[in-house]
């Protein structure tokens, strides 16, 4: 397109306000956690005080919190994170592709409906949709009443003092739409002629689906364990909700509890890098997976 | 289709169940006539308007009601703006500084919102004094989450309707400012309506930035009294500030999906609006 001078200049002026939006509110608040994290303690009050320049950065700390996580009283914590959400994740898997699939395939006519119904709690309030899993799940909740009646259980199941299997099924509950989503996506541009070639050539339903539709939906799979994994990770409302106990903290809630509850910020500060790197790797592996896929396909 | 997947069905339709019918049960208890939340006495409306209780008479659930909405409406106000002119520069604005300021627009979309709550703390509590925590905070906090989506959702539109039109206008003599507020914008409008209507329920729905950014009562939105009070003080009261909520967001989005079904009426004539629109909404937080 031609381009005159003014609109050379008009193009950048649109973009600066947002761009500068973001460098103020996006770029230099993590700027903050590197700084506070990497930071020195008040020499009077010993509360934290920020570095903001990177040539007096003090990793001490920063290399003391990574020692606890890796060896210390962390350790449980991040061993229970990477275990919650694998768990979750699986059953996002289990629950998820069945969905997605009937949706992409079979779903016809209803498809419309379906997927408006399938969207829907990705647009109801995350706390609300605990909420309503609390009250079903109190000791004389209907759950519990339905456990009973069925005498799958003698006594009403503590469901909401430190269940672990409680803290992963809600994270399941609360995730599962984003999994979905994505994976549907990719399975509804899925060529049916190449699973109808498939099973043309005698290949069985169950075989073409293993060696056909699965590896075919790896990249949608991909996008939808890490649109899922990431908020999990840094998921802690889940777990006070559900759970509230010690015995199932998970990253989040050390975070949330150095941060906003006590005076060691810094600690704060620190585990949030410690997750972001986490979170920027698998960022980055996912990033260059399915950029060798797409190199591959094409 | 020659075989009908009975199990898949079945198994589909117990998902869709076991996902919404818990809400559904929620939101039947916030109509429940007394303080159970596990045993129904009878239809209401107490929990909403005349119980000391309600939703209307208790002063803290009526602010965070109040919070919630103003939160909404300022953030939309300050977010579509600001979006929909960073998506106009970054779709025709080439080079370097372009590229880097579109990462920079796409980084907070995979972001935990654990990680930004986080660091606007920190920065509020660190750096930008002058700005103490609570609701100006919030506001810029839930403008910075917002932009994003306004610059995705305009930048599709944008992507789809091409340079063409203002090509043209501009071959007619318009300047470049002429042929965006006379022909683009116009183009943009269900755009950027939609882009609206998914900031306003989005801010609706945070709790992370939001509780991050609070500091005392005066702050606190909905989804901050939802998770402090349904462990200390369940009330069905607290069902129905949920269904409030719930009805708030639904309502902007079906206006969202509405405008969006409509523009592609118009645009392309024989699309099957429906289903496309929900597709595309289904993509935006991807």
């Amino acid at each position: 397109m031609r381009e005159s001078r003014s609109g050379r200049r008009l193009w950048p002026a649109l973009a600066a306000p947002g761009t500068l939006w973001l460098l103020a509110l996006f770029a230099v608040p993590f700027y903050a956690i590197a700084a506070v994290a990497f930071g020195y303690p008040d020499p009077v009050f010993g509360s934290p005080v920020p570095e903001w320049d990177p040539r007096y950065w003090d990793f001490t700390l920063f290399t003391e919190v990574i020692q606890r996580s890796l060896t210390g009283d962390l350790r449980p914590v991040f061993v229970r994170t990477l275990l919650f959400v694998g768990l979750a994740l699986l059953l996002c898997f289990l629950i998820g592709y069945p969905v997605a699939y009937y949706l992409a395939r079979y779903a016809g006519r209803r498809r419309g409906l379906l997927l408006a119904l399938i969207l829907a709690p990705w647009w109801i309030n995350y706390i609300t949709r605990m909420l309503a899993w609390l009250s079903l799940l109190q000791d004389d909740g209907y759950v519990n009443d339905v456990l009973m009646a069925l005498r799958i259980v003698p006594d009403p199941v503590r469901w909401l003092s430190g269940n672990p299997y409680t803290v992963v099924l809600a994270l399941v509950y609360g995730y599962v739409p984003f999994f979905i989503v994505p994976l549907y996506a990719t399975l509804d541009r899925i060529d049916s002629q190449l699973l109808d070639a498939s099973r043309d050539l005698g290949v069985g339903g169950y075989r073409t689906f293993l060696h056909v539709t699965l590896p075919l939906s790896r990249s949608g799979l991909m996008t939808a364990a890490v649109v899922t994994a990431l908020p999990m990770f840094g998921d802690y409302f889940t777990n006070t909700l559900v759970s509230g106990s010690p015995t199932t903290t998970m990253i989040g809630n050390q975070i949330e509890f150095y941060l906003l509850g006590g005076s060691r910020k810094e600690i704060g500060a620190s585990l949030v890098l410690l997750l972001s790197a986490m979170l920027m790797a698998l960022m980055a592996y996912y990033l260059i997976s399915s950029q060798r896929a797409n190199r591959e396909a094409s | 289709m020659t075989r009908r997947p009975v199990v898949l069905a079945a198994l589909t339709w117990l998902y869709v169940v076991w996902s919404l019918v818990p809400v559904l049960i929620a939101i039947q208890f916030s109509f429940n006539d007394g303080r159970s939340r596990s045993t129904w006495q009878g239809f209401s409306f107490r929990w909403y308007w005349g119980d000391s209780g309600s939703v209307a008479s208790d002063p803290s659930l009526r602010l965070a009601l109040s919070n919630t909405l103003q939160l909404a409406l300022l953030t939309t106000l300050v977010a579509t703006p600001l979006g929909v002119a960073l998506a106009l520069g970054l779709t025709r604005w080439r080079g370097r500084t372009s590229r880097a300021a579109n990462g920079l627009m796409l980084l907070p979309l995979a972001t935990p919102e654990i990680v930004m709550g986080s660091a606007l703390y920190l920065v509020f509590t660190n750096l930008y004094t002058l700005i103490p925590l609570g609701r100006t905070a919030q506001l810029l906090g839930h403008v910075t989450f917002s932009v994003s989506y306004v610059v995705i959702i305009v930048r599709s539109r944008l992507h789809s309707i091409g340079a063409e039109y203002e090509a043209a206008a501009r071959d007619l003599g318009a300047t470049p400012l002429q042929a965006l507020r006379t022909v683009l914008l116009p183009l943009l409008t269900p755009a950027v309506l939609a882009g609206a209507l998914i900031v306003f329920a989005s801010s609706m729905d945070d709790f992370v930035i939001s509780a991050f950014l609070s500091t005392d009562a005066s702050s606190v939105t909905v989804p901050i009294k939802l998770y402090s009070a349904v462990r200390t003080a369940p009330s069905p009261a607290l069902n129905a500030l949920a269904t409030l909520l719930l009805l708030g967001s639904a309502l902007a989005l079906v206006l969202a999906w509405a405008v969006l079904r409509r523009r592609r009426g118009v645009v392309r004539g024989t699309d099957r609006a429906g289903g496309s629109a929900l597709r595309e909404m289904a993509s935006i937080d991807v």
